[in-house]
């Protein structure tokens, strides 16, 4: 029987309604008095040396207040990275510094010259066109191999090299694991490349900065999925301002996938502008600039060798990959390739020897960081990509291969420096079967070709760590930020509860789930429980929304937030109703005395608390608020099984997803309704980059594909309806809610499933396709066809 | 991009030569071109506005002449701003050599986009540049032969009677 409110509802999401009827208070919904706009001249060639930039004509154009150049920004700070990864060989890795607006070079198109500064909008940018820049064009680097040649341009002169760092992990198993590869009965071999994505949220980046003269407070609006972060980023490393004059307000933000967690120049810039020019200062980022100015994601071109020996048991896994950082390092760029994708190359399989070595690489592109899913999808891409292709090679069935080499017993110590604390992947693949109709699929396969298509079908499992994650660990690993997350619990004299929380909310559903969680503990109705978040004023601290942690992380601050309200209301509890502590029990809403009648509502307390006429002043305090900070002990380890079935017109090369299942096993689920629909558009996301997007430079870094004419985003036509379920759980050990996260699987669990159905469909029609590159593009896929 | 072509000239080479170095006929010939000033030895001034799928601009822009075997060949390199709109830029190597009927014109053409058109129009430049390339040497063409009086190009602009005469001889004539 289901439940119709607390953990396990179905819970309708309350944020929609305003999301729904155009009520959303987005950033670019807010204008402050006195405002005006900026608009930023971007450098249209890849890389150049930057000479004299010539801003007297616009500056005397109508409604220019001030044009701001990299010279207003000698003495202000770089814009920092905050991960550093240590090479191989011990060393730290190289760290160019980025400034606000280009200082001495252009490093890629779209890297801000200019800033006008004007009354409006259509000023701003009239006024950009007037400003002259001398540039002297530099050979651009673009190919990842290429920038490591000997002699190549340099992106960064002051570095000795465009390598960032040559990364090996684990450095110690190299030996063992070459050892193994040479002595194994068979080893695959597939090389790879993960295309370079760009997010597209559905709302752009905006930013308004605002400084109240009188206080000396900035204010930043920005669209951003962790407003604490940028507000220790951007007042400590970048303009010096301190964090109790500096507040940073993400209200709703639509979507961000990744590429909004990063401190971008825009907002330094509103900032630093609002004060210089003593007024507000609003950015809006048209869509044509987020191409070339939002972080892009992925950008991995990769060989992976699986080891097996005669009986089939994986015995070890090698793999070399590029890894493109762009111009500059974003803000978590380096810890993606590296720790978010190394440390889940074991996948779900009990491989004894793995070693990775990334090598990443600057180039004068965008910069790449964490695009949903982050490091864990190229490392399930590839990996259950060669294992599709090691099953073949061998004659085997591939679910069977994989049931063979899984891990069973858990804890498991991977050979990649993490422990999976519980899983069952034969469950979710015993689950997959059953839900994508497997045993009918050589029919469907008859049906198809009796049309003349040629149907295929891709299995594969994930794992991801997610619940980012032990401080110490990511301390260890490079990290210079802590991962934890803090909730603030207000309850106010009327029993109705305010909880603040870090983790923020750009379409994730927190406004619903996480009252679920509250109502649950306390035993009252969801709507007496509201959330706060996304203000640097109003909530304590907050590391922020990625990595699918803000319940695994998140929401298990707000359960230690709320076990203390409880723990002190039953105090008052056990005052009002004289009798001890220990014997008060707390049950839908009442706390009542174990083994007798007596009895006093959540209500009754809470009042007491706030008017303590009659209360245990010698023990306790007044009122009922309470916070907590929670650093969780491990990753979390959701994982499952995916299935696609596709068909392929032979005449034509166009693929079309028939069915698409997943058996995901995520722990418990707070809300069922929502985790589906975190799988659904996690799907069509994995979806989008398997068959349709992909950005694209030419040999001259100008990137092309920079507007939806060219950059293929998914559309409803071309997903199916999914299956989805979420049945097999085992929950998380560590955290008390026994949650795993959600938010990101579709994306890393389903594009190997499509590309290894689509494999399938053209071997069933007799081609030797081992392997097509993403996006399987109609042209891709006819070409592997007839060549 | 790269355009390979060639067009019969019905005139003879010596004529087709100086026309290529003439900063008046350029102007004429380059589509979309408003201004053209300057001389082969210093080089020209142009500016030039034209729509490229989505995107219209003016360009601003300089266009050199190098590599002169007289008579035979040279290079055309141009760079052109068109501000918001990103930039383009391209060389063409254009050879002469005498034919039955006049001259054989000979062109490399190697063009580049930058900036917004390269992001908007990477999938339509290349026809883009082709039908540039193809307007340039028609009515260059035009232009040399001394086409019939309809078809004068910026006849609007032409006041004397003269100016409909072929370009060489109005160009002797002065």
């Amino acid at each position: 029987m289901p439940k119709d409110s607390g953990i396990g509802a179905s819970s309708k999401r309350r944020e929609d309604v305003r999301f729904l009827s155009g009520t959303g208070n987005y950033t670019d919904d807010i204008n402050r008095p006195g405002q005006a706009y900026v608009h930023f001249l971007r450098s249209d060639v890849a890389h150049g040396r930057l000479g004299a930039v010539d801003t007297t004509a616009a500056a005397a154009m109508p409604g220019v207040v001030r044009i701001f150049t990299g010279a207003d920004f000698e003495g202000v700070g770089s814009i920092p990275c905050g991960w550093q990864v240590t090479d191989r060989f011990g060393e730290p890795m190289q760290e160019p510094t980025h400034p606000v607006l280009a200082q001495g070079k252009v490093r890629h198109v779209g890297d801000p010259i200019a800033a006008v500064v004007a009354e409006t909008y259509e000023q701003a940018r009239d006024a950009a066109e007037a400003i002259e820049v001398e540039i002297e064009e530099l050979p651009a680097v673009v190919d990842m191999k290429a920038a490591l040649a000997d002699g190549a341009t340099k992106v960064h002169e002051d570095l000795t090299s465009n390598l960032c760092y040559d990364w090996g992990f684990i450095e110690d198993n190299r030996d063992s694991v070459d050892a193994a590869i040479k002595g194994a009965a068979h080893v695959t071999v597939l090389d790879l490349v993960n295309q370079r994505m760009v997010a597209n949220p559905m709302e752009p980046r905006v930013a308004v900065g605002d400084y109240d003269r009188g206080t000396g407070d900035h204010t930043l609006y920005t669209t951003s999925q962790n407003p604490h972060v940028i507000r220790l980023l951007m007042g400590a490393f970048v303009l010096g301002i301190p964090e109790h004059k500096l507040r940073v307000v993400a209200p709703d933000v639509g979507g961000g996938f990744g590429t909004k967690i990063f401190h971008y120049a825009e907002e330094a810039f509103c900032t630093f502008a609002a004060k210089a020019v003593n007024r507000p200062v609003k950015w809006t980022s048209s869509r044509s600039e987020a191409f070339m100015s939002d972080a892009h994601g992925r950008d991995h071109v990769t060989r992976i060798e699986l080891a097996l020996d005669a009986d089939n048991n994986f015995v070890a896994i090698r793999t070399d990959t590029l890894a493109n950082m762009g111009a500059y390092l974003s803000t978590f760029a380096p810890s993606v390739p590296s720790y978010l994708h190394g440390t889940l190359m074991a996948g779900n399989y009990k491989t004894p020897n793995i070693y990775v070595n990334v090598r990443a690489v600057f180039t004068n592109t965008v910069p790449v960081d964490a695009y949903r899913g982050a490091g864990r999808p190229e490392a399930t891409f590839q990996l259950e990509r060669v294992i599709d292709k090691a099953a073949r090679e061998l004659g085997v069935d591939p679910i069977a291969l994989r049931r063979q080499n899984f891990v069973t017993e858990f804890p498991y110590a991977t050979p990649v420096a993490v422990e999976y604390d519980t899983g069952d992947y034969n469950a979710t693949m015993d689950k997959l079967e059953q839900i994508a109709d497997l045993a009918g699929f050589p029919e469907r396969r008859k049906a198809s070709e009796a049309k003349g298509k040629l149907r295929g079908l891709g299995v594969n499992c994930y794992i991801e760590a997610c619940g980012l994650a032990p401080s110490n660990l990511a301390g260890q690993l490079g990290a210079r930020a802590g991962l934890y997350e803090s909730a603030t619990v207000r309850v106010n004299a009327t029993g109705g509860l305010v909880v603040m929380t870090g983790s923020h909310s750009h379409g994730q559903g927190h406004e619903t789930a996480f009252p679920q969680v509250v109502a649950e503990m306390i035993g009252i109705p969801e709507d007496m429980i509201e959330i706060v978040h996304g203000d640097t004023a109003k909530v304590p601290m907050g590391m922020g929304t990625y990595g699918s942690r803000s319940l695994a992380v998140g929401g298990s601050a707000i359960v230690r937030a709320t076990e203390k309200i409880i723990n002190k209301a039953k105090k008052i509890a056990a005052h009002l109703l004289e009798a001890a502590e220990a014997d008060i029990e707390l049950k839908e809403g009442a706390f009542s005395v174990a083994g007798t009648d007596k009895s006093v509502a959540w209500g009754d307390v809470t009042l007491a608390a706030y008017v303590p006429h009659n209360y245990p002043l010698d023990d306790i305090e007044p009122g009922l608020e309470e916070t907590a900070f929670y650093d969780p002990a491990n990753f979390t380890y959701p994982a499952g099984a995916y299935g696609c079935e596709v068909e392929v017109d032979p005449e034509t090369g166009k693929v079309t997803i028939e069915r698409f299942s997943a058996a995901d096993d995520f722990g418990n689920i707070v809300n069922p309704m929502i985790v589906s629909g975190q799988v659904h558009g996690g799907i069509g996301q994995g979806i989008g980059q398997a068959l349709l997007e992909h950005c694209v430079y030419d040999e001259d870094g100008q990137l092309l594909s920079a507007s939806y004419m060219d950059y293929a985003m998914p559309r409803a036509d071309d997903v199916p309806f999914y299956a989805v379920d979420h049945s097999c759980a085992t929950p998380c050990t560590h955290n008390p809610l026994g949650v795993k996260g959600c938010g990101e699987a579709g994306a890393i669990g389903s594009p190997p499933a499509v590309v290894n159905a689509v494999i399938d469909a053209l071997q069933s029609g007799g081609k030797d396709v081992t392997h097509i590159d993403m996006p399987l593009s109609p042209a891709r896929v006819w070409a592997a066809l007839n060549g | 991009m790269q355009i390979t072509d060639s067009r019969e000239i019905a005139a003879p080479r010596a004529d087709v030569w100086q026309a290529l170095l003439s900063a008046e006929v350029l102007k004429d010939c380059v589509p979309g071109c408003q201004e053209m000033s300057g001389s082969p030895e210093d080089g020209f001034e142009a500016t030039v506005v034209q729509k490229v799928g989505p995107v219209k601009a003016t360009f601003k822009g300089a266009v050199t002449i190098s590599d002169v075997v007289e008579g035979e060949s040279l290079t055309l390199t141009g760079e052109g701003k068109g501000g918001a709109a990103g930039f383009a830029k391209g060389g063409a190597r254009v050879t002469l050599t005498d034919s039955e009927t006049g001259t054989l014109l000979s062109y490399d053409v190697d063009a580049k986009v930058g900036g917004k058109l390269a992001q908007l129009g990477s999938r339509i430049i290349d026809g883009f540049a082709k039908k540039m390339a193809d307007q340039f040497f028609t009515t260059f063409q035009q232009r040399v032969e001394g086409p019939a009086p309809e078809q004068e190009v910026g006849a609007e602009d032409a006041p004397e009677p003269e100016k409909k005469k072929g370009w060489l001889r109005r160009v002797v004539s002065n």
